[in-house]
């Protein structure tokens, strides 16, 4: 099977996956931001992504998508470290034009993890999950307004989430040119473009998601 | 058969080089139309070896196994793309015509033969120009990216020695490019099986048995293992020997072994003398230095030579006190414009350098060391803008910088002649076959094509004709009646025996245990050869040359020390091995140059020369082509004459005046 | 200009492919600053011998940035800091009085050290022979100019083509990946007519052959191109991973 034997097949499964979070991310982004906007409309949202098959299929999609970019970047890292050789440089140094991301991605992959995990503690697992189990009622469960307000409150957890979200940007900055580049969507005029964009995607993500502890921080509230 | 049947005697001092009878034009079809030729089922069960990977090497083991030959394939370096014919800069010449500027196969074979000083063999420089346009379509077709014009067509640039634009160009790299197309096709065999490739293996003897060549000795160089190799014929492209000089544009590891290899299994060694000294070459500056650096010929397109007008000037100069863009255009002497005003800067190579040579030597060379002049693009960068001029050159220009640590697009060149390339080495007949049957000489390696002089861009022209388009040929009618041979065992006597004296010759260098390392007993030897047998060379000094040389010798002989072990990788027993073979053709180059009373080419006697300073041939007397028969060590080696017979040229003093 | 200086050395040493290597410290004085790196190793390498000690094996063959033979990772850096540049190219005159210079030979699973700082590199040629080519015969080829190929498509080629198989990329790559030296063959044929009609082909068997020769997979890092001597750009890389997926999916 090319897509695991191949190395450029392995890229695109790494690239595949890696638009489809980055697309997701942006969406996530997007209605994050509808809480500042319109905290009504965001708990309408919170609703409609609740216990419902088609959010519930797309949680599972979602995640199969992450465990598949998780285990793919492990393979990757393991052949990689294998290829490498058993004997390291005594002195190894990048040129000024290597992005310092691209050569961490792996690293800051795994704090996005620990990161993710917190909160998927933090939300999803007393949103979409409670109201699943039944642990809580739908209007509880549904009340994103109510959680997020909840946490931010506290301004640590806010910071963790800044911390948080500069290492997903740098994992995006190199990544979205970088999964371009590998579906070959790229060229040498293209290069420094591709380049360009795929920051301003990353930079907008973050920045949107920013905005909401930054928000918090400043001291406002959404009132529903 | 076409061709005249040989009345080849090695008694009787005149050599046959079986050229086919007929009209010049005529003689290569008819050759290939006669000759006799092996059937598939037939190929299968024969071997080749081919040493060396070059242009030559390369496209010849490429298209003797797509033929269906087994081609056994040795080089000394890691891969075969590495071949020294990479570095060649400037370009390949090929009577395409595409400028329609009046070329042709004659006029490229005319310009060929006036160049080489008429001292080049007719028919075999009119196969060169016929088979050039197939070599043009031949790369091509192995994605070669040669440079091209807006329209798509293929783009051309003019060089030294011609009036035409003829010289296909890939940028700075065309060397590199079509040795990269060579080595892909040979790379395909490879894959195939069909060509067994030997890396990092060095040819150390050819191996003869009842009269022809039937195999090699190479030594692993990672193991140090000395290894026999069995084939049905022996192809050697393995280069010239350049670097006798120490000093020269060659690679490190450019050596002249197996052609002396070949020369003490009875092959001739013809006219070394011929060595070409390249003009533009970046100048030495240091003791230290280990090898000159080639300025592409294609640099005298734009560039425009000259040196101070005045003695004084050029004094302040060298000390420092004037920077050359401070002298003005009147007090500049372009020397080569006023001397040869039809050809101006692009002169051929060995005009251009003595040129250089007697501007230096009358004290007007510039540079801390006085050996140098200007090559200046400060007119092309006027008159082009210094885009045109770094699309051209960037490459050479960079490559300049990094090593002089001057910007030449703010203030000229500095260059002077280097030793380039060996027009001399193994004699070959017509069919490329040296006075040894079965044992073949391709490329730079033999002397076939260039007579005393060889003109730009066509080192790679012969390098592939020989290859792709000759050789394969010629290789066939030898083999053609060796059907019936079976694979020998290399248990032979023979082979036993070649691979003894190889051991014995390295055991006998380790053992030396001197006090001097191989390259300074090279230095030595290049110092000798550059001042006595160099660009300006008499009877005085070669002689001088040849005492020098035995001394040489016998310092080596005497007290070198090479480190290392036999059966592992030992680059100073490589190198060793190598300076035992540059001091004899050291020698063979002083004695063939003493012997040439005349000048031509790339061999200038200083008493031969017209009162105008140029050379002086005679043809009367020296007309022939000097071959060097081995007679045993420390015999010394026999002259033999193959007479270069002009049919259909006319020989003329060269002109480049008018 | 010119003007001499000390420099203290630690160079690798390994006496064979098997055996355990360490960094030696050798201490030159006296160094033109006008001589090359290599000329260099020379002046040490003379001096070694005088000692009756065994010089350092290196690769190095034309000395002047083409062949590719040369290697050496120099103070973190293939072929040394600056770029576009080739081991043989470097001169003394970038380096301080004083300075420590730390030279080792190419890591990478693919590249097993034979001697000192000489690799085996010979999988390259095994990656050419895998599909670096076009398939045609010496003779019956159509003339040189029968098809016109646009002066960009061939310049672009001939940028690709200037690769020298020196090996850096895979040396400065954290994923020891040879997709810079892959791309360059694939794409320099890709883009011309004759090399179109195997494209795929190609693609897919030197892409194989990459991959069963142990070397890593590419991350789009760009360390490869910021290093290459020759500039070959990583925009290669995206065309073979075009070439390949194409290919790939039209089976």
């Amino acid at each position: 099977m090319w897509l695991i034997d191949s190395s450029i097949g392995r890229k695109l499964i790494m690239s595949i996956s890696g638009v489809f979070l980055v697309l997701f991310l942006l969406f996530h982004s997007l209605m994050n931001i509808v809480v500042i906007i319109s905290p009504v409309g965001y708990n309408k949202i919170c609703e409609f992504l609740g216990a419902n098959w088609y959010a519930v299929v797309g949680s599972g999609v979602l995640a199969a998508g992450f465990v598949i970019h998780i285990l793919y970047a492990l393979y990757l890292s393991f052949l990689n470290l294998k290829a490498r050789g058993n004997k390291s440089y005594a002195i190894k140094n990048n040129q000024k034009s290597v992005e310092w991301a691209s050569q961490n991605m792996l690293v800051l992959g795994a704090i996005v993890i620990g990161f993710l995990i917190l909160h998927l503690f933090n939300f999803w697992y007393k949103m979409q999950y409670a109201e699943l189990t039944g642990a809580a009622d739908s209007t509880t469960a549904a009340n994103g307004v109510y959680w997020v307000s909840k946490l931010f409150s506290n301004p640590v957890y806010s910071i963790i989430y800044l911390v948080w979200l500069s290492a997903l940007w740098f994992h995006l900055t190199h990544g979205v040119w970088s999964a371009l580049q590998t579906l070959g969507i790229n060229n040498k005029t293209w290069l420094p473009r591709v380049k360009l964009i795929s920051n301003i995607i990353s930079t907008l993500v973050i920045l949107m998601f920013m905005s909401i502890p930054i928000y918090f921080i400043l001291g406002f509230q959404p009132q529903v | 058969m076409a061709q005249k049947q040989g009345s080849t005697s090695v008694e009787s001092n005149q050599i046959d080089a079986k050229i086919p009878e007929g009209a010049l034009a005529e003689k290569w079809n008819n050759y290939k139309a006669h000759q006799k030729l092996v059937n598939p089922s037939n190929k299968r069960r024969l071997d080749i070896i081919v040493v060396g990977t070059g242009l030559a090497g390369a496209s010849a083991a490429a298209s003797l196994a797509e033929m269906g030959f087994n081609v056994l394939n040795f080089c000394i370096q890691d891969s075969p793309r590495r071949a020294h014919s990479i570095a060649a800069q400037g370009g390949i010449n090929a009577a395409k015509n595409y400028q329609n500027d009046g070329d042709s196969v004659y006029r490229l074979f005319y310009d060929t033969i006036k160049g080489g000083d008429y001292r080049a063999r007719e028919a075999n420089v009119y196969r060169l120009a016929e088979v050039s346009n197939n070599i043009i379509d031949q790369c091509v077709a192995q994605g070669v990216p040669f440079a091209r014009e807006y329209g798509g067509l293929l783009d051309n640039r003019s060089f030294g020695g011609a009036q035409v634009s003829r010289t296909f160009y890939a940028k700075g790299q065309t060397g590199q490019q079509l040795l990269l197309g060579a080595y892909s096709a040979l790379s395909r065999q490879i894959g195939k099986g069909q060509v067994k490739l030997f890396s990092r293996h060095e040819m150390l003897d050819v191996v003869v048995i009842d009269g022809r060549a039937r195999g090699i000795i190479a030594r692993n160089l990672i193991t140090g293992k000395i290894e026999r190799f069995f084939a049905h014929a022996v192809v050697v492209g393995t280069g010239g020997y350049g670097n006798t000089f120490f000093l020269s544009t060659n690679a490190m590891a450019s050596n002249g072994s197996a052609a002396m290899q070949m020369y003490r299994k009875g092959a001739y060694f013809a006219n070394p003398a011929y060595v070409q000294i390249h003009p533009t070459c970046i100048p030495v500056h240091g003791d230290y230095q280990s090898k000159l650096t080639l300025m592409s010929e294609s640099l005298r397109n734009d560039g425009r030579i000259w040196v101070p007008k005045r003695k004084e000037d050029a004094e302040a100069i060298r000390s420092g006190k004037l920077k050359p863009t401070d002298l003005l255009e009147e007090d500049r002497d372009y020397y080569l414009e006023r001397r040869y005003p039809a050809f101006g800067n692009l002169v051929p190579r060995d005009v251009a350098s003595r040129a250089a040579k007697e501007r230096c030597d009358a004290g007007y060379g510039v540079g801390n060391t006085g050996l140098a002049v200007y090559l200046d693009f400060s007119d092309s960068i006027n008159r082009l803008g210094e885009k045109v001029v770094r699309d051209r050159y960037g490459n050479l220009f960079q490559m300049y910088e990094k090593i002089v640590d001057d910007n030449p697009y703010k203030t000229p060149m500095m260059i002077y002649p280097a030793i380039h390339y060996a027009m001399g080495g193994v004699w070959v007949d017509y069919e490329l076959q040296t006075s040894v049957k079965g044992l073949f000489c391709i490329g730079e390696a033999n002397f076939s094509d260039h007579g005393a002089n060889r003109l730009g861009a066509s080192a790679l022209m012969q390098g592939l004709a020989d290859g792709y388009f000759v050789l394969p040929y010629t290789v066939q009618n030898y083999l053609a009646d060796q059907i019936q041979v079976p694979r020998m065992s290399t248990d032979l006597q023979e082979f036993v025996e070649a691979e003894n004296a190889v051991n014995d010759k390295i055991n006998k260098i380790l053992k030396i245990k001197g006090k001097k390392s191989v390259d300074s007993i090279h230095r030595e030897l290049g110092l000798i050869m550059w001042d006595f047998v160099g660009m300006g060379r008499n009877k005085t000094g070669l002689q001088h040359a040849l005492e020098k040389i035995k001394e040489v010798r016998n310092e080596f002989w005497t007290n070198v020390y090479v480190p290392g072990q036999v059966d592992n990788l030992n680059n100073e027993l490589e190198k060793a091995l190598r300076l035992s073979d540059f001091i004899e053709i050291g020698e063979l180059i002083a004695r063939d140059a003493l012997l040439r009373e005349e000048s031509c080419g790339g061999h200038f006697r200083e008493e031969y020369q017209t009162p105008e300073g140029e050379a002086l041939r005679n043809d009367d007397d020296f007309a022939f082509v000097s071959c060097w028969k081995y007679t045993g060590e420390g015999n010394e080696p026999v002259l033999l004459k193959e007479t270069l017979n002009y049919e259909f040229v006319q020989r003329q003093q060269r002109n480049y005046k008018s | 200009m010119e003007k001499n200086i000390n420099v203290t050395l630690k160079i690798w040493r390994q006496s064979g492919p098997k055996a355990k290597g360490k960094f030696e410290t050798y201490k030159l004085d006296q160094v033109s600053t006008d001589s090359s790196f290599l000329e260099m190793l020379d002046v040490l390498n003379e001096k070694l011998i005088n000692e009756h000690k065994e010089p350092i094996a290196f690769d190095h063959d034309c000395r002047e940035g083409i062949c590719g033979m040369c290697s050496l990772f120099i103070n973190g850096h293939p072929h040394g800091l600056d770029p576009g540049t080739t081991t043989c190219q470097l001169h003394m005159r970038r380096f301080n009085n004083g300075a420590t210079i730390t030279i080792e030979p190419w890591r990478s699973a693919a590249f097993p050290v034979i001697k000192d700082l000489m690799v085996d590199r010979s999988a390259f040629d095994k990656i050419i022979q895998a599909g670096g080519f076009v398939s045609v015969n010496t003779g019956g080829v159509p003339d040189g100019n029968a098809l016109p190929i646009s002066k960009v498509d061939s310049d672009e080629a001939m940028d690709a083509a200037s690769c020298i198989g020196c090996g850096a990329c895979v040396a400065t790559c954290k994923n020891s990946s040879a997709m810079l030296f892959v791309a360059a063959k694939v794409s320099q044929l890709a883009l011309l007519p004759q090399g179109k009609v195997e494209a795929a082909h190609r693609a897919k068997a030197m892409v194989a052959k990459m991959d069963e020769l142990g070397f890593g997979n590419c991350t789009n890092t760009g360390a490869c191109e910021a290093e290459c001597p020759k500039n070959v750009s990583i925009s290669h890389i995206a065309r073979l991973n075009r070439e390949f997926l194409n290919a790939k999916f039209k089976d």
